[in-house]
């Protein structure tokens, strides 16, 4: 226990030593072998939703800019130029303007050009005659209005309104460019990138592998001679797997918890750091029919959530309290402690919010001798059916009696888009520690990810505030005011944000585990072995 | 006998053609299909890309139209494309089943070579310390569950050896090779080893009972001939039916067997297959299954007519 506390207070305090265990001189070779959690559904990032498609294959493609991957909080301050070589706003900030790099082939040989970076972002914005199957992101470039290009190494973003957060949406893991002569279906099972890795084989429910591209465009990178990932679906096999010698890494942020200690027991020697991993947990609550449709019943439902218990049973305390917003310090745009502490239910006073939550349900006609009987709805999964449990144990406190309702996986994003429930339970992931990327995806009227059903034209106007403020303290303050008034509404409780765990074995160097994000930091060009 | 291997053909093909029309309105009645499952996990839907991506993978058609593609295709010798991998599902589906075929060829042989010496020993002795163990074996073998089993060998191979016997298409000994198939096939094997020494040691009881066996002792026949000459060889036939309903039921063990120990065969790929609703994979993977329930059955009916000579099929 003392260990795992240890780890993470290492891990979030000294966020810079991880520089320490990739000192040295980088030692060229050596195949990084990591197991994967599952099999990913395809091998285009594009039309992913998860990041078990960006883990194996960030390392396959360029973004224009990236997160600088050896910085473990990705920032504006962080991004670098990947394919491109500079950019530059306009003056109004509504053009965004790329030099690209020269002489970047292709996996297949063929030429890097400014039509590459057009044509990739012409599918994403759904203008191209050529379309994915499907195309998740595709509100990140509302604000585009088009992506000119000025000769073969030079590619314009033209937005409608001033969109400061365009550059880090383009440095997400989710956004590499794609070429042009490769159709999106070959994408999807023989992807061409311009990355420092390229692309093997793809055996589902079996292996992934990934080969050095000698023609990398950046000189000396990477080091290593390939990546194999082995699929492994039983999470106690995969931990068995590392803990026995046969992976140097584990897969990113998927050790829990409670396995940490049993992999630090039998790998005594393993590096394991625990990050944040800007997944909230939190209830979505059908306010569009009863009982929930009333304000005050939502309250109560909010003041009686004793957060520190989830934290304390799930995380042996080791998760974060915030709004929408990934609390700091791995967090940039997490409220202020005090301003946090002064919404209903986030209060220290555990017993004083109950109280009040019974007298709010009391109010809507409920009480001791009549209690209302709800479904919670969640998926068949632990990290879902746990916290669910809790939650129901918690409102029994304010004369609500909840009923576990677990849904296969298969259904729960069709039940929960019907609004086919009264509760749920829910895990919400951000690509981008980005306000734009969140509010917009999650309370924007009429959003296909607003699974509750949330409409404030009031506060829709502070999100397009906050997206064109271009002062970064002005807008964090805008974001502070929205992240209160979305916890006021009671808009989707968020319960916790969790932090998960990731282990390497000490010769493996130069892996930084992102603070504020699960999608970003894979490129694995810096990535070296020591032995 | 002739009559009846035909006529018992006919019925198999029968079966198979009611298991296909069953397996596949089942899977259509499932709620969620593919598209579903890819759209709805990204968090968006675009109605007009949905309706693209069930056009373009034939959902669209009615459910009797998709059914007759699929008997066509069958009859083509084309099972169609995955969904997930888009590549032909023959091609998914052919390099996994020697993986499975290896594994439940073991699993059964080490079943049928425990689970008959030690059922034989069990009622020989019946009464005695040998008998109350082999018993005690036989119970925690069908009380196991073998994901368990299987968890619990991997931890003991870590903590004893300091590696694990997870699959590997490439083994650099024959050891390595051994162990990727023969412990995950005792893990498994163990529960029917288990059945199977119970219903020897019970069916040998009943005919070591019998008035023939008495006779044969009179007559001055050892105790190794009355056992294994007269006794086991009338006492086998419940036991081969066992044997062959644990081939059609081993699948089962063999997914979560091929979970633990990360062995990519048919078993696993079901169920992954089953999560994506790749209907292609599936509809193809359950009737193979059904292919081998059904040949099973057959052979060991066959097996009964080989063995005793008393059964007469048709006559």
């Amino acid at each position: 226990m003392r260990s795992v506390h240890a780890l993470a207070a290492a891990a979030l305090l000294l966020l810079p030593a991880y520089d320490l265990a990739s000192a040295g001189e980088p030692k060229q070779g050596g195949i990084l072998r990591m197991y994967h959690r599952d099999s990913p559904g395809s091998a285009s990032i594009h039309e992913g939703a998860t990041y078990s498609i960006n883990v194996p294959f960030m390392p396959v493609f360029n973004n224009l800019v990236m997160f600088k991957q050896d910085v473990a909080q990705n920032s504006v301050d962080s991004i670098v130029p990947d394919l491109a070589e500079s950019w530059a706003w306009s003056s109004d900030n509504k053009k965004l303007t790329f030099k690209l790099k020269q002489g970047v082939k292709w996996h297949d040989g063929k030429p890097f050009t400014s039509a590459d970076v057009k044509c990739t972002f012409d599918m994403l914005m759904g203008k191209s005659q050529q379309k994915f199957r499907q195309n998740p992101r595709k509100s990140w470039y509302d604000q585009v209005n088009e992506v000119t290009v000025n000769g073969d190494f030079e590619a314009s973003f033209e937005l409608k309104r001033a969109q400061p957060a365009l550059l880090s949406l383009l440095a997400s893991g989710y956004t590499p460019v794609y070429p042009c002569h490769v159709s999106p279906a070959e994408m999807r099972t023989k992807p061409v990138g311009t990355g420092p890795f390229k692309f093997v084989e793809f055996k589902a429910n079996e292996s992934i592998k990934l080969t050095k591209n000698p023609d990398y465009f950046k000189k000396g990178l990477p080091h290593l001679d390939g990546i194999e990932f082995t699929i492994i679906p039983n999470r106690s096999t995969a931990i068995l797997g590392f803990v026995s010698g046969k992976f140097d890494m584990t897969f990113p942020t998927e050790v829990s918890i409670p396995l940490l200690k049993e992999v630090k027991a039998q790998a005594p020697n393993a590096v394991c750091v625990v990050e944040p991993i800007n997944v909230s947990t939190n209830i979505i609550v059908n306010s569009s029919s009863p009982p929930f449709d009333n304000l005050d019943i939502r309250r109560a439902l909010a003041l009686a959530l004793d957060r520190k218990a989830f934290i304390q049973i799930m995380f042996e305390g080791q998760a974060d309290i915030g709004g929408t917003m990934l609390p700091a310090p791995g967090g940039l745009w997490a409220m202020p402690k005090e301003m946090l502490e002064s919404i209903p239910g986030y209060g220290p006073d555990i017993n004083a919010n109950r109280e009040q939550a019974r007298k709010l349900m009391q109010k809507a006609g409920y009480g001791p001798d009549k209690r209302l009987a709800v479904k919670v709805a969640t998926r068949n999964i632990p990290i879902y059916r746990d916290p669910a449990v809790i939650l129901i144990d918690q409102m029994k406190n304010i004369y609500i009696d909840g009923e576990l309702d677990v849904v296969d996986t298969a259904q729960w994003f069709p039940k929960v888009a019907r609004k086919d429930y009264t509760l749920g339970l829910n895990l919400t992931g951000n690509a981008v520690d980005d306000p734009d990327q969140s509010f917009y995806e999650n309370y924007s009227c009429g959003s296909e990810r607003n699974y509750t059903n949330y409409c404030n034209k009031e506060i829709e106007k502070l999100f397009d505030q906050q997206s064109a403020e271009t002062d970064k303290e002005k807008r964090k303050k805008l974001v502070w005011e929205i992240d209160k008034k979305l916890q006021e509404d009671v808009a989707r409780p968020i319960i916790f944000h969790g932090r998960t765990g990731t282990c390497w074995n000490p010769y493996v160097k130069g892996i930084t585990v992102m603070v504020n994000s699960s999608y970003n930091g894979y490129r694995y060009e810096d990535v070296w072995m020591d032995k | 006998m002739f009559a009846y291997i035909v006529r018992r053909l006919a019925l198999m093909l029968v079966t198979l053609v009611g298991i296909s029309i069953i397996i596949f309105v089942l899977l259509r009645v499932v709620p969620g299909n593919i598209v579903d499952i890819l759209f709805d996990a990204a968090g968006f839907v675009d109605p007009t890309d949905k309706a693209n991506l069930e056009k373009e993978l034939g959902l669209n058609l009615p459910i009797y139209q998709q059914y007759l593609n699929w008997i066509d295709g069958l009859l083509h010798g084309d099972l169609g494309y995955s969904y997930v991998s888009e590549k032909p599902a023959l091609q998914e589906i052919l390099p996994r089943i020697p993986i499975t075929a290896r594994l439940a060829a073991l699993a059964l042989l080490f079943s049928a070579s425990i689970g008959i010496p030690l059922g034989v020993l069990s009622a020989v002795h019946q009464g005695s310390k040998l008998d109350y163990t082999l018993r005690v074996v036989s119970l925690s073998g069908l009380s196991l569950p073998s994901f368990w089993l299987g968890l619990l060998i991997l931890m003991a191979s870590v903590s004893l050896f300091g590696t694990m016997p997870i699959y590997n298409p490439n083994p650099k000994t024959w050891t390595e090779a051994l162990a990727i198939y023969a412990v995950p096939a005792m893990a498994v094997g163990f529960r029917s080893a288990a059945l199977t020494m119970r219903i020897t040691r019970s069916s040998m009881l009943e005919i070591l009972r019998q008035d023939y066996i008495r006779t044969a002792r009179a007559k001055g026949a050892s105790e190794t001939s009355v056992n294994y000459r007269h006794a086991l060889k009338n006492a086998i036939l419940p036991v081969i039916t066992v044997i062959g309903i644990e081939a059609a039921f081993l699948i089962g063990g063999l997914i979560v067997t091929e979970t633990v120990f990360n062995i990519p065969g048919v078993a696993r790929f079901l169920v992954e297959a089953l999560r994506w609703r790749d209907y292609p994979i599936v509809q193809n993977l359950v009737m193979l299954i059904a292919v081998v329930v059904v040949v099973a059955n057959f052979t060991v009916d066959m097996l009964y007519a080989a063995i005793d000579p008393r059964i007469r099929y048709g006559d």
